[in-house]
């Protein structure tokens, strides 16, 4: 599997790409959070990748870490997310100007 | 030969269901295609002999937090976005070039001479007990404790705030 490396970065750079490509283009809150996902999913990959081939654990220690830290950003993300819907019946970023002066 | 294939096969199913993340119509399509990408990165950790960090990718990600994603996307009732070709203006357009540039420019890092994914030196030899249940939570619990009980304090804020901004106001 460790010839694969190469491959397995050039996939995570592609996925990564594809996150930024969502978080830029869709107007849905939800998923641009899904695209926030996408994001951390493939930076995990890449280190997960780089462990392997260094033979070193931090890698995969950091991916244990990214994996807490996302989840408690998607449970206070969704939360603001429902609470903007309560209150304004939309979820669309371009209609929430909450924090404009 | 056929772990090529099959990782070949897998990441063309990973790069598919992202783009039908990104592209879907509906919320429900998005959350469906990225919990096939999931599972896809889950089996590329098999693969890479990381076995207990694949079985807390479906269980925590493709289970437990794609379960969140499907519980608001039904509280919410939310209509179908536009997708991305669709209505193509210049903003898509340009959000389009800039990926492609930030593609572009990690390729080029990469094909550069002085930067090398596997440094020399670096053999990659295959270690399997690397990856285990036994040598995470050996490091999780020597090495890495303080930054555990840190991810503990956090998790903990995250709950109380999420149930805090999404409670009804009582007035």
């Amino acid at each position: 599997m460790n010839q694969h490396i190469d491959a397995i970065v050039a996939l995570s750079a592609i996925l990564f790409s594809m996150g930024v490509l969502g978080v830029l283009t869709r107007k849905n809150a939800i998923t641009i959070f899904m695209s926030v996902e996408l994001m951390l999913n493939s930076v995990n990959l890449a280190l997960v990748a780089f462990s392997r081939l260094h033979n070193d654990i931090t890698g995969q220690m950091l991916v244990i870490f990214v994996m807490a830290i996302a989840a408690a950003e998607v449970a206070v993300g969704l939360a603001i997310v429902i609470s903007i819907f309560r209150n304004r019946q939309t979820a669309d970023v371009t209609e929430i100007n909450l924090l404009r002066w | 030969m056929i772990v090529d294939i099959l990782f070949y096969i897998t990441a063309l199913v990973a790069i598919i269901s992202g783009l039908l993340v990104i592209t879907g119509k509906s919320p429900v399509t998005s959350a469906l295609s990225l919990v096939l990408n999931f599972f896809c990165i889950a089996f590329i950790y098999l693969m890479l002999e990381a076995q207990f960090l694949a079985i807390i990718q479906v269980i925590v990600y493709a289970g437990a937090i794609m379960v969140l994603f499907l519980f608001v996307i039904m509280l919410l009732n939310l209509q179908d976005d536009m997708t991305l070709f669709e209505r193509f203006d210049l903003k898509k357009g340009f959000a389009v070039l800039l990926t492609g540039l930030f593609l572009l420019e990690i390729a080029y890092i990469f094909s550069l001479d002085s930067v090398s994914v596997a440094p020399k030196g670096v053999t990659g030899a295959s270690f399997p007990e690397l990856g285990t249940v036994e040598s995470i939570g050996k490091y999780l619990f020597s090495d890495f404790v303080y930054p555990f009980e840190m991810i503990s304090v956090v998790l903990l804020s995250a709950v109380v705030g999420a149930v805090v901004i999404a409670k009804k106001k009582v007035d």
